[in-house]
């Protein structure tokens, strides 16, 4: 397993009021990254456009990273995943609306089928800012998965490429696995017991795939472990709300159907419902 | 361990054996009655008894509630052998028995679906009106045989109007067989009434129902030994019980099983049934002084095996009952044997005193039944639902209307549907309910410093998905502490709130604690504890806080047993707060619950402010304390390491270390622009304190030290350590 790295960041660009605020986020994660930006806009090139953009980072004052643009016509969806494989990127990010509504919700939103279909990692952000907002807490998924590795490597990397100052890794533990049913006092000892027994096997997992990551934990940065008893998916989401965390790091999720939007799981609810910033690693 | 055990149980013996004995008292009239009033036979509401005594006693999941027949059961099981029947009354019973054993399959199958938390998806309100629909209808189908009058017909509306009749026929010429029954009737309603007047310990060794019985036996035993008259009432107005018990059972009729109605009886029973035992269990729950937990669902299985036995020979269905149970713990019962003895003294007597039951007239056990009904819909019910809130009785009075005008499952329905809409109403949103009710909304984790059980709730919390948050409060032991946190949960309904209240009183029956926060910037429409809350658009509410929260009454009372002075809403008073650098870069938006000691030095309040601007915009809740200090102060901040939430810009502040104090340095990050002074500031005392004492952040402008609880609002118990903890400093440090 090679050191995470982003290279190359792929950014959907649109003429629209939040153009400046998502290009400046854009622009400080390349220049926090030491990667290279790829500005896709779906759309005609005009003069008026490559100005605009110059004027954003002329406003931004400091030293750009390397940039260039790609200005193609087509389905916004299909124009930004072509980007992606053909400039070999590593990230692609995205401006995501902190809440769909219904009809985007089931029919889909360009932000529900990036994350699915990209051939590389995804950051969703629900409050690109145009001053900078400090990332201080990232929230990691530690769920038992082959991806979780990749995603605990990553968030050390980005974390550490952010300044951030905490990681939580939590592990989200359905209640099913608890055995017990709670009825009486008799049972809910035995629950709170076999919680216990649980708490301290996953913490052995986690710390397992911690000693096994060829990146150590950078230093300053505090580590914590989090056990959560609850709805997979749905759970660090709502903690990443109540922690105010700035930037959750998932796993990346499987496809998904109709179905599963009308009875969510796992990622959906954090999909459908953004509690802050989210990044999903899909590379391998 | 079990010997032990089995020699205590043996030494509770003698006590649940009296108190059975107590209870079976009243379960002899209420029996009978019940059964009466169902339009079954007499004997069936004793066998109910018996039968449901014996058998929840042996596999119930609860310790000290008693089963039998129940008062809510009374309207559905009338209805059901009227139409079953189609006027036949036998028939009609035989069908009902049918009935009765197949809901008691379907209380088992609800058993083993771990359906012990039906009652929860039942706003609280619409159960008073349905329940009070019930007393009404009770009451009313009584009253008329209290006076004697066994041929009043009709529904709810017809009877009522004639109820003036109903005195003056009674009392009228050429009446006076009726007149006698009526009295006998009218003197049992007194005792009914007045026992709980009278204050005599003897007295009340006999509980009152059974006062009516030795009444109405006794005149019937006066006219045999004594009177040279004839005994008054007559043979219709008495009761009817078979000569021989052990003769012929009846026989169940299960010819109907493919018909509509048939079903809807049997849906209709269940579900009262249900609901008024699993209702009945949690209460019974906060009356154990063993504070025991019950196991409703191994209840219910229970009862609907003790049903589908009744049902076989011939009894009404079983339920668990309140009233009874409540006697059963007030006579000191320990165990479910009790229920056990007093399904066995209930045999007893009905087998030893078979004489004396025949000399029961019927209006003495209308008189127990009328007075029954009338606490399900007393005037009381009515004031305790509008002082929660006018919504609540709008909720209540259209249940109890609608169930009287259709049925109870209409009604109760009904109520559930109003219930929801007047939640739209008041929320003005629909949507977030819809898109939300799927949705899992509760969040439950240990936090890792304070060992606490720390909840948060989501989008909304009523009985639509109370169970979600139930589950997770039921799976935390309650002699722990719990912080319910309501911040991101802008509705909270009255259901919710009377269960949480519960909760409150068992985690402290049992050491623990249960705290609310979140909750006191909601709006309230009236001042109940139980009353909802909700929060509409955070940033448009005008923020006018007439009712105080439960959380809020205890910060007041704290602060005024330390003679400070609490407000709840300070007037925008300006905290300094913008002067330190913590609050540099956020807006507060509002500052409440302000503690303050009389010469202003000491200042604890929450605070909500937001971080970043626009789309950045964080709202975040907190608790804080500002000291005054009486000298000047170095600037500086101190942090736990580790648990700083948001940075601020501090450009060229370092970490300063106190050489001597190593540990001090490892768990502190201190920062200020003097590291000179401030190392002088802290000293061995200050250095001892803190690292003795919680983490808070700390901060000084050089006027004014604040001390801030970290990332959530706090308990009112944090609230007082945040307290104490800036009073001591203050000595400590001199300031």
């Amino acid at each position: 397993m090679s050191a995470v790295s982003y290279k190359t960041i792929v950014v959907g660009v649109a003429f629209s009021p939040t153009l400046k605020p998502n290009l400046f986020e854009a622009i400080r994660l390349a220049r926090l990254f030491g990667a290279q930006l790829v500005l896709v806009h779906v759309g005609v090139k005009s003069s008026i456009k490559v100005e605009k953009i110059k004027r954003v980072f002329e406003a931004f004052g400091e030293k750009p990273p390397r940039h260039e643009m790609v200005w193609q016509e087509g389905k916004p969806v299909d124009v930004l995943l072509e980007a992606c494989s053909a400039k070999n990127a590593d990230l692609l990010m995205v401006g995501a609306m902190q809440r769909e509504a219904l009809f985007t919700y089931y029919v889909g939103s360009v932000a529900r089928k990036l994350t699915r279909k990209a051939p590389c990692d995804v950051l969703l952000l629900i409050k690109p800012s145009i001053d900078r907002v400090a990332c201080q807490h990232v929230v990691v998924n530690g769920l038992e998965h082959p991806k979780t590795k990749e995603a605990i490597a990553t968030s050390f990397f980005v974390a550490q490429s952010l300044g951030a100052k905490k990681i939580t890794i939590v592990e989200e533990i359905p209640e099913k696995d608890v055995k017990v049913k709670v009825d009486d006092d008799w049972s809910l000892r035995k629950a709170t017991i076999m919680k216990e027994r649980i708490k301290v096997k996953e913490n052995s997992r986690v710390q397992k795939i911690l000693s096994s990551l060829s990146t150590t934990l950078p230093k300053g940065l505090l580590l914590q472990i989090q056990p959560i008893f609850g709805r997979r998916g749905y759970s660090i989401g709502h903690y990443a709300k109540v922690v105010r965390a700035d930037l959750l790091v998932m796993n990346a999720p499987k496809p998904s159907s109709l179905w599963d939007r009308i009875f969510p799981h796992d990622i959906e609810y954090i999909l459908s419902d953004l509690p802050t910033d989210v990044l999903i690693v899909r590379h391998e | 361990m079990s010997n032990a055990l089995s020699a205590s149980w043996f030494k509770a013996l003698p006590a649940n054996m009296f108190s059975g004995f107590v209870v079976s008292l009243i379960a002899l009239p209420l029996g009978l009655g019940l059964a009466i009033a169902s339009g079954m036979p007499p004997i069936s509401g004793i066998i109910g008894a018996v039968v449901g005594g014996a058998v929840v006693a042996v596999l119930g999941g609860s310790h000290l509630t008693i089963t039998g027949p129940g008062n809510g059961l009374v309207v559905v099981l009338l209805g059901a052998v009227y139409t079953l029947g189609g006027g036949d009354l036998t028939q009609g019973y035989l069908f009902t028995l049918a009935a009765i054993i197949c809901s008691g399959g379907l209380l088992l199958v609800f058993g083993f679906l771990r359906l012990g938390g039906l009652s929860e998806f039942f706003p609280a309100s619409a159960i008073q009106g349905m329940l009070a629909a019930i007393g009404l209808t009770i009451l009313i189908k009584q009253w008329f045989v209290m006076f004697g009058d066994m041929g009043a017909q009709g529904d709810f509306f017809s009877l009522l109007q004639q109820v003036p009749d109903s005195v003056s026929k009674a009392f009228g010429a050429n009446r006076e067989t009726q007149m006698a029954g009526a009295i006998v009737g009218l003197v049992s309603l007194l005792i009914m009434v007045g026992y709980s007047k009278i204050r005599s310990r003897v007295f009340h060794l006999v509980p009152a129902p059974m006062w009516v019985v030795l009444f109405a036996v006794g005149v019937s035993y006066y006219y045999e030994f004594f009177s040279e008259s004839a005994y008054p009432i007559p043979v219709e107005l008495m009761i009817q019980i078979p000569e021989n018990l052990f003769g012929e059972l009846p026989v169940p009729d299960f010819s109907l099983l493919n018909s509509m109605a048939f079903w809807g009886v049997v849906f209709s029973i269940t579900l009262i049934a249900s609901i008024e035992s699993l209702l009945s269990i949690k209460a019974v729950d906060k009356l154990d002084p063993d504070k025991r937990r019950s196991n409703a669902n191994k209840d219910l299985k229970a009862l609907g095996i003790a049903t589908i036995a009744s049902g076989f020979v011939g009894g009404m269905n079983v339920v668990t009952v309140i009233a009874r149970s409540s006697v059963n713990v007030n006579n000191k019962a320990t165990n479910r044997s009790a229920n056990f003895f007093h399904a066995l003294f209930l045999f007893l007597s009905v087998l030893v005193f078979q004489e004396q039951i025949k000399r029961i007239p019927l209006p003495a056990l209308a008189a127990i039944l009328v007075y029954t009904g009338y606490k399900l819909a007393s005037p009381d019910t009515l004031k305790q639902v509008y002082t929660v809130g006018k919504e609540q009785l709008f909720i209540f009075v259209i249940t109890l209307v609608s169930t009287l005008l259709t049925n109870l499952i209409t009604g109760i329905f009904i109520g559930v549907l109003i219930t929801f809409l007047t939640h739209v109403f008041v929320t003005k949103s629909l949507w977030r309910f819809l898109r939300n009710i799927l949705k899992p909304n509760v969040l439950m984790f240990m936090e890792p410093e304070k060992k606490t059980y720390y909840i948060s709730v989501n989008h909304f919390c009523s009985f639509l998905n109370f169970y979600k948050l139930k589950d997770k409060l039921d799976a935390v032991p309650q002699n722990q502490h719990l912080v319910l946190d309501f911040s991101f949960c802008p509705f909270v309904d009255h259901s919710a709130m009377e269960n949480l209240s519960n909760y409150q009183v068992l985690f402290e029956r049992k050491g623990g604690s249960f705290e609310l926060i979140g909750l006191d910037i909601h709006q309230a429409d009236s001042a109940h504890p139980f009353a909802m809350r909700k929060l509409i658009s955070l940033p448009k509410i005008r923020f006018i806080q007439r009712f105080l929260t439960n959380r809020q009454e205890q910060l007041k009372s704290l602060a005024e047993d330390s003679e400070w002075v609490y407000e709840a809403t300070p007037k925008k008073k300006k905290l300094s707060l913008s002067k330190h650098i913590y609050f540099d870069a956020k807006t507060v938006e509002r500052v409440y619950n302000l503690c303050e000691s009389n010469d202003g030095t000491f200042r604890v309040f929450d605070v909500d402010y937001s971080e970043g601007a626009f789309i950045a915009k964080e709202n975040v809740r907190s608790s804080v304390m500002l000291i005054r200090s009486s000298r000047p102060l170095p600037q500086f901040r101190l942090d736990r390491e580790g648990l700083i939430e948001k940075i601020y810009h501090l450009a060229g502040f370092d970490d300063i270390n106190l050489h001597n104090h190593p540990d001090f340095s490892k768990r502190f990050y201190l920062m200020g622009d003097d590291p000179k002074q401030i190392r002088t500031f802290f000293n061995d005392a200050i250095v001892g304190f803190l690292l003795e004492s919680p983490d808070y952040h700390l901060e000084s402008n050089g006027k004014e030290l604040l001390i801030q609880h970290y990332t959530r609002l706090a308990t009112v118990r944090e609230f007082e350590q945040l307290r104490v903890f800036g009073v001591a400093l203050k000595k400590i440090a001199a300031l």
